[in-house]
């Protein structure tokens, strides 16, 4: 009786840690949506700020953080991928192999700001792109890069030796073993990787700080060079300039609801090609 | 002894790290015949099997010295390529390990890595592995299911049909029952004797009577040694070595 009590209560402590965890989440939901919900509207959705951003709406931020993440992806996707294939299957195990793999866990615990300022040398001023989608896409790949890789390196590693051993023992080579069975099986936790690295580099505001965001900018941009507005550092800056507090205060709670919004669609999206990859990869 | 040699396996040694799993192997494996190698766990039957489609060779730190020949050919020579001895050897694991697929993918992989693309060549060829391997009548109808829905018994025939599309020369079987239930076996061990005909067959296994039932030739392992070699009638019947007998009579192992 009594190891049943003991078993009991530590269930239920448990299931309360759970659902504070819930509860937490439940509270930033509802309250984002009830003081964004009011402001949302088409033209909110579909116009630049007018009038020092008291009123009009947030589409070139949204655009801002679209763009940004998709290059940040972009970039840090085929590196991460390869790094972590290589570092998997093909380097040799040993002293070298540990450094490496240091170094990336240490490179996903900088604070983000640094990369903003690491960033602002070397593709604004260095490279010479300026204040940029490019540069603000480089230096936010540089921020997922560490998750990507450690995500990769995790699902290739939980690809059972034994099919490896199948496909080796049928004639297959290193590489078509890689391609055709590692690769595909791995698939599932891979975009895993990527949806945590989305809502990552859509979220984050210092990288962008000094390498990409405007504060305001009049129209859309036109290239990879352009300054772009972006929702995180438009949220920052409604709250924190400007002289309208009220107004902007719930322009700002807008912007958020969005941002949560798009980042959640992202992840759905990517949860939607995950599930049916498992169902045809068993 | 009537049969042409297809393995020969002369003063092997092998080293995991520092520790010799395999002292001086010499034994030769016939065309066309079943050849058992028994013996306690960690006796280093599963090490052997591995070296001869160069499996081995994918651990770190590991260290062989002597000859195995294949058809009279030195399988380690620089010149020769591991991908294209593996094609030659093909080998079904003692877990069935179908690849997260479908049930045709399984077969058609091996085809395909090997560089053939025609499509009802690769389809033929499919069916015709599916009908060697006795699974052919129960899968027919759901190809482009997942293999991993088949049951353990069912992904080991196809795990048998997936090696015999390649067309290899020599099979082993590393203990290919260790993990099924009695009929199972009963259906794998009447296709390896069905398979014989055309195949050259190694198996490893923990089961006596599976080797006194399968096999033409056994092989004692122990320790590292190779303890007996002969016809599996006399091994079992007429064991020259004391350990030998003592193994087989079930005293240890």
């Amino acid at each position: 009786m009594k190891k049943n009590l003991i078993q009991d209560s530590g269930f239920f402590i448990l299931f309360l840690c759970m659902l504070t965890t819930l509860i937490f989440l439940g509270l930033i939901i509802y309250f984002i949506s009830v003081r964004g919900l009011k402001v949302i509207s088409w033209e909110f959705l579909t116009q630049g700020p007018r009038m020092g951003m008291t009123q009009g709406g947030i589409a070139p931020a949204i655009l801002g953080t679209v763009y940004l993440t998709l290059g940040a992806v972009l970039f840090a996707l085929p590196l991460g991928l390869a790094c972590a294939i290589y570092l998997c299957e093909y380097s040799p195990k040993g002293f070298t192999v540990n450094l490496i793999k240091m170094g990336i866990n240490n490179l996903a615990g900088v604070p983000s700001v640094v990369f903003g300022l690491f960033g602002l040398a070397v593709f604004v001023k260095f490279f010479g792109f300026g204040v940029s989608i490019l540069s603000g896409s480089l230096t936010l790949g540089i921020v997922i890069l560490p998750l990507i890789i450690s995500a990769s390196q995790e699902a290739l590693l939980a690809v059972p030796q034994s099919i490896r051993e199948a496909s080796l023992s049928l004639g297959a080579t290193k590489w078509a073993t890689i391609k055709n069975i590692v690769l595909p099986t791995a698939l599932p936790g891979i975009l895993t990787g990527i949806i945590l690295s989305i809502g990552r580099a859509a979220g984050e505001t210092a990288p962008i700080l000094f390498t990409a965001a405007a504060f305001y900018t009049r129209g859309y941009p036109r290239s990879i060079f352009s300054e772009v507005m972006a929702l995180p550092y438009h949220i920052y800056a409604l709250m924190t300039e400007g002289t309208h507090p009220d107004q902007q205060t719930a322009i700002a709670y807008g912007s958020s609801l969005i941002l949560l919004f798009l980042v959640l669609l992202i992840s759905a999206a990517a949860i939607f090609i995950r599930q049916r990859q498992k169902n045809i990869h068993g | 002894m009537d049969s042409k040699v297809k393995i020969k396996a002369e003063g092997v040694n092998f080293f995991y790290a520092r520790s010799q799993a395999l002292k001086d192997i010499n034994l030769d494996i016939y065309e066309n015949q079943v050849t058992a190698i028994i013996g306690p766990s960690g006796c280093g039957k599963s090490t052997f099997i591995r070296l001869l489609n160069r499996m081995n060779e994918l651990l770190p730190h590991t260290n062989i010295t002597g000859r195995i020949s294949l058809d009279g050919r030195d399988i380690f020579e620089d010149s020769v390529d591991a991908v294209q001895i593996r094609k030659r050897v093909g080998m079904v694991f003692q877990k069935p390990n179908p690849f997260p697929k479908s049930i045709f993918e399984n077969i058609s992989y091996g085809i395909k890595v090997n560089g053939i693309k025609d499509k009802t060549f690769i389809e033929e060829k499919v069916e015709a592995s599916l009908k060697k391997a006795a699974l052919w009548q129960e899968v027919r109808d759901r190809l482009s299911d997942s293999a991993l829905k088949l049951s353990g018994g069912q992904q080991q025939r196809l795990c048998i049909a997936r090696c015999l599309a390649v067309e290899s020369e020599v099979i082993l079987f590393d203990e290919p029952c260790a993990s099924l239930d009695p009929i199972s076996t009963a259906k794998i061990e009447e296709l390896i004797t069905e398979l014989k005909k055309d195949y050259t067959i190694v198996i490893v296994t923990h089961n006596m009577q599976q080797a006194a039932r399968v096999s033409d030739y056994t092989a004692f392992f122990l320790m590292g040694e190779l303890i007996e070699f002969g016809r599996t009638q006399d091994i079992f019947t007429a064991p020259k070595d004391k350990r030998t007998e003592d193994y087989i009579t079930g005293r240890f192992g």
